[in-house]
């Protein structure tokens, strides 16, 4: 691929700065390594303006000095109808090619469009279906849910090399942005509304995780780490939270939402059934109403409802997905 | 809604609302008192140092008279200098004390500062930064520059020109005050809900106000510059013979009479939030916080765009005179300054891809984006081949802009590249963005108002600023940028993200240790700057210069150093666009006979009155005092009738006084000594 070519010749340089970690440069999940290659692409388009006019604003200051006197002088030339062509045809042809490139690949690495494939050339198989992770980001640490294997972590999460990951995201009470520079880009986790991240990675290994989004005290403690794993490691992964025991039920999940700074890893060994959903609803508390009733409740014209905060049928809210099985797919929050 | 009052006799609670002995932090016996207490004295003895000399030499009445109630365009423009100064040093004091922690809070050392204190820090920085620093200084630019360029005496509305100074300084003084009286926000510098919402205490009540008084303040001034720019143009100057500057302070001014509305109204949804518990920006209830941070950034681009627009205009003005021709292609600049004006307004989605907008609304915002930097790049063009074919004098304001020019481009190259919204899912919030934001905002705001600040200082005091000063704050200004942000990029696409205040890895810290080393050469900048004002005050005499000691072209260059109260004599006539390079190629003499009487506006106290009710009624809504708030707010709407029932708020001055100044004064000898 031409890309990994230029990519070779543009860490040269940066490498020289002392053999840094550049994860966004080279990382290690199929979907940041598009992103990674995007951006370098259209770093080089772009640099293919800005390093001449930077050679030419050097040549120019350095030639017509004032005591420059064998420079040419021309105290009159103030237009030329053919360089403005220029000046105006040569940056819009650079972002007609950014442009196409950022199209094509905004579209391409839409973090809602499930994956096609693992890894250049390899799509995804049929029968393979993707990891689920239900992501809730706390104050100020992340919960993990594998609905599939009925698990549920604190602060650390793993999931199998080369299976398609499939994260829906919501938050308790701040927005927060759900990070790991190796896996695939960021998106944020708000209450009351879903937004979903599909990644996969391709290198076992240790990663770094953590909150990209400012969401208060606690927020610098608010990483976590992410294994990938051999599917074999995963199971083994799998069987130890198993086995570490405990149980996210409502009094533990209360325990849990507790504004806490630095929170240790923690496993459970099962949790509610419903409890993402009742969370992105903000309904964990009992007598609370979920929005997802509310909603449907107002589309029908709010008869149905006595809610105590009163209900507003012209609500300019972003619908919430309703409770439903995992299967359906789930409303992004768009 | 609003919190609980302290407990203690309902009386307390009626005369100071929720203020208590507690609300002083620099009483506390913690490193977060003990640096506030170490600040109040240093600015308690500054400001009584301040006040002993001003009472000492009796410069209480010539404070007064001259410049707290003047409506003059000129002193209200060195006001806000004087104002974009102090708070520089207040919003670079922030910085180095979070560059301080990142370098040294690693592993088990924490660093001197606790999260709730490093997070006040770093919103205050930026918000200071923008709105007191940034926003005042263009606004002392455009105002003194402006009325002059086009030939007019004052701008359309003087009295309302000192009103928005003084609203101005009053937000500041709210900014200021949160520094010894209770706590400032810790949501950053634009207040993002939920972080905003559910902040106890005055902090986000003290952004919320501060920000509304000086948010008002720029709407008046956009008002003012608009009309004056329109109405009161000298006869002759076509709006395509107007100067550039000129120009892009009418395209920043357009942008803040449409664009600070909306910020007005969005903090004032979330001080309803805060204090009547209406859930605008809650989730659950109806609220939203994506509408917020979809209306806060419809203001927020565009100022992006307020600031730098009026500093494209300054190196419009510099690059033509120091090359000794006139500016090159001015009707593409002229269109492609409408043209950012334009796509600013279309773009605000770009701060936040991340959201999960879908990948179609994703694209637009990219494109719209990138646009952007079609006009933006046509400017750099059209300043090289302005330079191209010239006799390129390297002063110091040349020096500025070939900084600017160098490092600007730079950060246009990176914006470039988080406009691509896929690799901006990797790079959002990242140190690459701040440095990004830096590179542009230092690159251009801050070099450009040094450029322009050595550009009309000797026409705003009859005398040069120090070169060799100039050029070691150029120096250190230059290299700090770098050496401060150059990590900043690094460490960005290592994947370290904004706000922390702690580190695990140590591999990072050398970075930041660089980082605070760029942090100080800047800081020796700031202190040449100073030294450089203080020099050329002290040798005043020997850099004395006439009206014109740049071969300027546009008409400010016509008139005295400093100009006279009204500006000009006779109201010149303009044929060509660089008005006084043309008037200086025909041999222009100034006419010594013919004076008329010149009718201009009379200061007024009422602007300070205004203004210091309006922080009363401000300060009194922070801490619930509601009889403070209630009677200021009554004493704004009467100070306003009674002012605007005022019929003597004009005078003349006589003909023999413009005659004794024009010919005899003690500038006349240096009337355009170089024209």
């Amino acid at each position: 691929m031409s890309v990994k070519r230029f990519r070779g010749l543009l860490l040269l340089p940066l490498l020289l700065l002392g053999g840094c970690n550049l994860v966004l440069l080279d990382p290690s999940g199929d979907v940041a390594r598009q992103q990674s290659d995007i951006m370098i692409t259209t770093t080089i388009i772009v640099a293919l303006i800005i390093v001449p006019v930077l050679i030419a604003i050097g040549i120019v200051a350095w030639r017509y000095r004032a005591s420059n006197q064998r420079a040419k002088y021309d105290p009159e030339w103030d237009h030329s109808p053919q360089l403005e062509l220029v000046v105006w045809a040569v940056p819009l042809l650079i972002i007609i090619a950014v442009g196409a490139v950022s199209w094509i690949g905004t579209h391409q690495v839409d973090p809602f469009r499930p994956l096609d494939r693992i890894a250049p050339g390899k799509p995804v198989a049929a029968d393979v279906k993707p990891l689920e992770v239900d992501v809730v980001s706390l104050r100020w640490k992340w919960l993990f849910l594998y609905p599939q294997y009925g698990v549920a972590t604190v602060n650390e999460l793993a999931a199998p090399i080369d299976r398609p990951i499939r994260f829906k995201l919501t938050a308790d009470t701040m927005m927060d942005s759900f990070f790991v520079p190796a896996l695939a880009g960021q998106i944020y986790t708000m209450p009351g509304m879903q937004t979903v991240l599909h990644g996969v990675i391709n290198k076992p290994g240790e990663y770094r995780g953590f909150s990209a989004n400012f969401s208060g005290s606690g927020f610098t403690d608010m990483r976590f780490r992410f294994h990938g794993l051999s599917a074999q490691d995963f199971d083994q992964w799998v069987a130890k939270v198993r086995a570490a025991g405990g149980d996210l039920d409502r009094a533990a999940y209360d325990q849990l939402r507790q504004p806490s700074r630095d929170a240790p890893v923690h496993y459970y060994a099962k949790f509610d059934a419903g409890l993402y959903d009742r969370i992105l609803n903000l309904c964990v508390d009992p007598g609370e109403t979920c929005k997802s009733q509310m909603m449907a409740a107002d589309a029908k014209g709010g008869e149905a409802m006595q809610d105590p905060h009163g209900h507003d049928p012209h609500a300019m809210s972003m619908p919430a997905a309703a409770p439903q099985p995992l299967s359906a797919p789930a409303a992004p929050a768009h | 809604m609003l919190e609980a009052m302290p407990h203690r006799a309902a009386i307390w609670n009626f005369l100071f609302g929720r203020l208590t002995f507690h609300s002083f932090p620099f009483l506390n016996a913690d490193t977060e008192g003990r640096i506030l207490l170490v600040t109040f004295f240093v600015v308690v003895i500054v400001g009584l140092a301040i006040f002993a000399a001003i009472t000492k030499y009796r410069k209480w009445g010539y404070l007064w008279r001259e410049w707290f109630t003047s409506v003059d365009h000129k002193k209200l423009g060195i006001m806000y200098m004087i104002l974009g100064t102090v708070m520089l040093l207040r919003g670079f004091s922030d910085a180095i004390m979070m560059r301080a922690q990142q370098a040294y809070a690693f592993g088990p050392h924490m660093g001197y500062l606790p999260p709730e204190h490093y997070n006040q820090i770093f919103s205050a920085h930026g918000a200071i930064m923008i709105f007191f620093v940034g926003m005042a200084y263009i606004v002392g630019l455009m105002n003194y520059i402006m009325p002059l360029q086009i030939g007019s005496r004052d701008v359309a509305f003087p009295y309302l020109n000192n009103l928005s100074f003084w609203f101005t300084c009053g937000g500041a003084l709210m900014f200021m005050t949160s520094l010894f009286l209770g706590d400032f926000s810790m949501a950053g510098w634009l207040g993002y809900p939920p972080v905003s919402e559910l902040q106890q205490g005055p902090g986000v009540d003290y952004y919320i106000w501060g920000l509304q008084l000086s948010g008002v303040g720029t709407l008046l001034t956009g008002i003012n510059f608009v009309v004056t720019i329109l109405k009161m143009r000298a006869p002759g100057m076509t709006l395509m013979k107007m100067p550039v500057f000129t120009w892009t302070t009418l395209a920043t001014s357009g942008l803040i009479i449409a664009t600070f509305p909306v910020l007005t109204a969005t903090l004032f949804l979330l001080g309803l939030d805060r204090y009547v518990g209406t859930h605008f920006f809650t989730n659950g209830f109806g609220g939203n916080l994506m509408m917020y941070i979809n209306l806060i950034w419809v203001w927020g681009h565009p100022e992006v765009y307020i600031l730098i627009l009026p500093l494209f205009g300054v190196f419009s003005e510099i690059v033509p005179t120091f090359s000794g021709k006139p500016l090159f292609a001015y009707s593409s600049m002229v269109y492609a300054t409408i043209a950012i004006m334009i796509l600013s307004y279309l773009v605000w989605l770009h701060h936040f891809f991340t959201m999960g907008s879908g990948a179609d609304v994703n694209s637009f915002f990219s494109l719209t984006t990138m646009m952007i930097s079609i006009p933006t790049g046509v400017k750099i063009f059209n300043w090289l081949f302005t330079m191209y074919r010239g006799r390129v004098r390297y002063t110091v304001p040349m020096l500025w802009t070939m900084g600017f020019l160098f490092t600007f481009t730079i950060g246009g190259m990176t914006g470039v590249m988080l406009s691509v919204a896929p690799a901006d899912f990797l790079l959002h919030n990242s140190l690459f963005l701040i440095a990004h934001f830096h590179n542009v905002i230092i690159g251009g705001v801050v070099f450009g108002v040094f450029a322009a600040v050595n550009f009309w200082f000797p026409k705003a005091f009859g005398f040069k600023l120090d070169e060799f000063w100039g050029k070691a704050t150029f120096w250190f200004w230059l290299i700090g940028f770098w050496v401060a942000f150059g990590p900043l990029y690094i460490l960005g696409l290592m994947g370290v993200t904004r706000r922390l205040s702690h580190f695990e890895d140590p591999s990072l810290q050398p970075y930041f240790i660089v980082a605070a080393f760029g942090a100080f050469l800047i800081a020796l900048g700031i202190l040449s700057f100073i030294i450089q004002i203080y020099v050329s005050i002290v040798r005043r005499k020997q850099y004395a210069v006439g009206g014109d000691p740049w071969d300027g072209r546009t008409l400010e260059w016509s008139t005295t150093s400093p100009p006279p109260d009204y500006n000009y004599a006779f109201i010149p006539m303009v044929r060509h666009r660089d008005a006084w390079a043309t008037m200086k190629k025909l041999g222009f003499t100034r006419p010594r006979d013919g004076f008329n009487d010149i009718h201009m506006p009379k200061n007024t106290a009422m602007g300070i009155v205004v203004g210091a009710l309006s922080f009363a009624c401000a300060f009194g809504l922070v801490w619930y005092i509601w009889w403070l708030a209630a009677a200021s707010l009554l004493g704004v709407v009467i100070a306003s009738i009674v002012h605007s029932f005022n019929y003597h708020q004009h005078h003349h001055i006589p003909a023999d006084e413009v005659r004794r100044f024009e010919s005899g004064g003690p500038q006349a000898a240096a009337q355009g000594a170089s024209a």
